[in-house]
């Protein structure tokens, strides 16, 4: 293990001995801090219970719609605005501002539209995150290098087969971390809106946990989600450094 | 790494402002149609709506509201500007630090911050202090990340050059760091713009009883759609305007920067 | 010897945007490249070489005049036979070298003995045999511009534009990439043309030089070198390369400060 991976795992477990000191020592009262051991008792006892799993199961479909319709939806947006210039240049301020919303505000918009069921959330989560992929499929297709595009002229390829073959691969990168974007503000908008709005998924029993002082349970599902989050970004990475690592530089 | 590449190069000229306001005129065509298809109960109309947002303006309480909002977010915007400029040039200056310290924050980007509200409330309590913090955890990652990587990008020419001239480590700092930082680190600065007004929103949804977002919390439980679209209005069109200012100083400095 | 391309007042202009004037980039030009020929133009920066390049290959469609490649007009589309080496790296980053070379054979539908064939002869003959499964990321400027060149090789191409390949490469290494070149052309057989800046690329690889004025460009000088064709980069030290070294710089100068002048404004 490097040095640097060393002082990572240094920090962190010295951060979470400091919390287990302050709170077996007294110094902040149990209700609003669990020691780090006892959260991961909490956590572990959760996961044997049906109802983490029927939350869970509702909270990651939802997210999985969402990141789903984002990046078909973000893709064809970030061709579209690669394709009129003039679309794009009128949305940069909009664009630039986006994120400003708090999105959640447009779930009674979307109650009227769905109905009372988990599409509202989806879209709250899709909403937030297919600008992201809009935007980095237009950066990948902005950055093909113009020798490669006047490459394919001169190796006679028709339009289609630019496309396949040299505008994609290009921009493939991009695309990934437009995929990776996605699937993290999928995440934080279902989530959120779990917290904040509805009746069901882990969001939702973090906020109640929290109402109702149970904040070792509360505590153990955040450290869960975090986990499970965690987790799911460390592959990506992982994987995308195993594609990408012998490009080089974009 | 994945935090830059949401902000693309601007390799387009800004709109000269007339095709500007035919476009805003073409949107606001639009949503009349969308109301008028969907019906006002669904979707309300613009006409509605800046009526409406201009009955809301002209209350004294709404002007509160507002002023509450500006307060919380002018607070956390300094606070998340000037901890992440710092903790970020000190990240990009000390190599070992910023090596340690690079996964983490992205971690901490890409978590959903909702799991963090209840530690904040917890913390800060109810009220403006807790709505500084949600503020100050949305914008001051972007804002550090993006500085720690314009300070890792300075061309090394540069830093030499200025030793060869025998610069102090102030005079480094001022006149080679900084101007050389500048374009990323405000592309930085939009981002935690951004954010750190989201933040302080959703701060005031559940941590406070006075405020825009807490205005917005209530109109969404009374399924108050006229409401919410008004208020959405009077964001969007800050936000946007802000951010087209922010915008239009990005450009300039990307323009005089010197391509790597 | 036929005429491979003929160019007769070729011109080109491209329409300024914004409200910005025309640019004439290119013209007129009027002149022929025999087959089998090693032709290099020479010429101060901007003065349109690159959009020379551009019509002969038909990327660029000519605003006025005729172009003719092998008898047919060249209109912006380009003909079959004909291969490109840029001056940035066109190699594709994602695909390792001999996936690289083997690229445009695969999209011509050839069968795979007969591509696999052809690439193997072209890597070694570009001396890349140890590197056939390295991606471009990890080699050199110099080793990147070989594995473009051999994939222009595979296809067999009869006209062979160069634009300023060597541009990033060392003194040294430019050299013995011209004697490389030299070895390709006789090997291939086919027409040459090359942009260079550098007076002495031209002088001691071509039997013709052109020498092109500012913009917008024309040739000022058409210079046979009579070199014979077994020729290396050796032949520096013939006395008769000072000479044609000497008289295209004379043009060049005047050409070049003038350019300089006009840029200084």
């Amino acid at each position: 293990m490097s040095l640097v991976a060393k002082i990572r795992w240094a920090v962190i477990v010295g951060f979470l001995s400091f919390l287990e000191l302050i709170c077996r020592a007294g110094w902040v009262d149990g209700i609003s801090l669990s020691p780090p051991t006892q959260i991961f008792l909490t956590a572990l006892s959760i996961l044997g219970t049906a109802e983490f799993y029927r939350d869970a199961g509702l909270t990651f479909s939802t997210v999985a719609g969402s990141i789903f319709a984002a990046v078909i939806f973000g893709f064809l947006m970030g061709m579209g605005l690669h394709r009129f210039p003039l679309v794009r240049r009128f949305l940069d301020p909009f664009l630039a501002s986006y994120y400003s919303i708090p999105t959640f505000v447009f779930y009674p918009f979307f109650i009227v539209l769905f109905g009372l069921n988990r599409f509202p959330l989806m879209a709250i989560g899709f909403i937030f995150a297919v600008v992201a992929m809009a935007i980095n499929t237009l950066s990948g297709l902005q950055r093909v290098p113009r020798v490669l595009m006047r490459s394919a002229r001169v190796m006679r390829l028709s339009r289609w087969q630019t496309i396949r073959l040299v505008i994609m691969p290009s921009a493939a990168p991009y695309l990934f971390t437009g995929l990776k974007l996605s699937i993290v503000y999928s995440f934080i908008g279902v989530i959120a809106g779990e917290f904040i709005l509805s009746g069901a998924g882990l969001g939702f029993q973090i906020a109640f946990s929290y109402n109702a002082f149970e904040t070792s349970k509360m505590y153990g599902l955040m450290a869960i989600l975090l986990t499970v989050v965690g987790s799911i970004n460390l592959y990506i990475y992982a994987i995308e450094r195993r594609i990408y690592s012998r490009r080089g530089g974009r | 790494m994945s935090v830059h590449a949401s902000t693309s190069p601007q390799t387009d000229d800004a709109l000269p402002a007339w095709a500007f306001g035919l476009f805003l005129v073409s949107l606001a065509l639009a949503w009349l149609g969308a109301s008028a298809l969907v019906g006002p109960q669904v979707l309300p109309g613009p006409i509605e709506t800046f009526d409406r947002l201009w009955v809301m303006l002209s209350t004294e309480r709404f002007e509160q509201h507002a002023w509450e909002t500006f307060r919380a977010f002018i607070v956390a915007l300094m606070i998340a500007v000037l901890l992440g400029i710092v903790l970020g040039v000190t990240l990009g200056a000390h190599r070992l630090s910023g090596d340690v310290a690079e996964p983490m924050l992205v971690a901490l980007y890409s978590i959903p911050k909702v799991t963090l509200y209840p530690i904040i409330l917890l913390l800060f309590g109810l009220g403006l202090s807790a709505k500084v913090a949600f503020g100050v955890i949305h914008g001051i990652i972007p804002i550090c990340i993006f500085t720690m990587a314009a300070v890792r990008a300075v061309p090394r020419r540069y830093v030499r050059a200025a030793q060869a001239m025998r610069l102090s480590p102030r005079e480094m700092f001022w006149k080679i760091y900084l101007p050389a930082c500048i374009p990323e680190v405000f592309s930085g600065l939009r981002v935690g713009f951004s954010l750190t007004l989201l933040g302080t929103i959703i701060g005031e949804m559940f941590a406070s009883q006075r405020g825009i977002g807490h205005l917005l919390h209530q109109a969404m439980e009374n399924n108050n759609l006229l409401d919410i679209t008004a208020m959405v209005l009077l964001l969007v069109t800050l936000a946007a305007s802000v951010g087209f200012a922010l915008l239009t100083i990005d450009r300039r400095l990307a323009a005089r920067a010197p391509s790597a | 010897m036929s005429n491979h391309v003929v160019f007769e007042g070729v011109t080109k202009r491209f329409s300024g945007r914004d409200g910005r004037p025309d640019i004439h980039a290119l013209g007129p030009v009027s002149f022929t490249l025999q087959q089998g020929e090693f032709f290099s133009v020479v010429g101060p920066s901007g003065c349109g070489k690159s959009t020379l390049l551009d019509v002969m290959a038909g990327l660029s469609a000519p605003s006025e005049g005729v172009a003719t490649f092998e008898g047919h007009p060249l209109k912006g589309t380009v003909p079959d036979g004909v291969g490109v080496v840029f001056q940035e790296d066109s190699s594709f980053p994602w695909l390792n070298v001999t996936e690289n070379v083997s690229f445009h054979l695969r999209q011509m539908g050839l069968d795979e003995i007969e591509i696999r064939t052809r690439v193997e002869h072209a890597i070694a003959f570009m001396g890349l045999s140890a590197f056939s499964k390295a991606y471009p990321a990890e080699l050199s400027g110099g080793m990147r511009q070989r594995v473009c060149i051999a994939r222009t090789l595979v296809t067999r191409p009869r006209l062979i534009l160069l634009d300023e390949p060597f541009g990033a490469l060392d003194q040294q290494t430019r050299l013995l990439m011209g004697d490389e070149l030299l070895r390709l052309w006789r090997e291939t057989g086919a027409t040459i043309l090359l942009i260079t800046h550098a007076l002495d690329e031209a002088s001691m690889l071509s039997d013709r030089i052109g020498v092109m004025s500012v913009r917008p460009g024309r040739f000022i000088d058409l210079v046979e070198t009579g070199w014979p064709r077994n020729r290396t980069s050796e032949i520096v030290s013939d006395r008769r390369f000072g000479e044609i070294t000497g008289r295209i710089w004379q043009h060049l100068r005047a050409e070049s400060m003038s350019a300089m002048g006009t840029q200084a404004a």
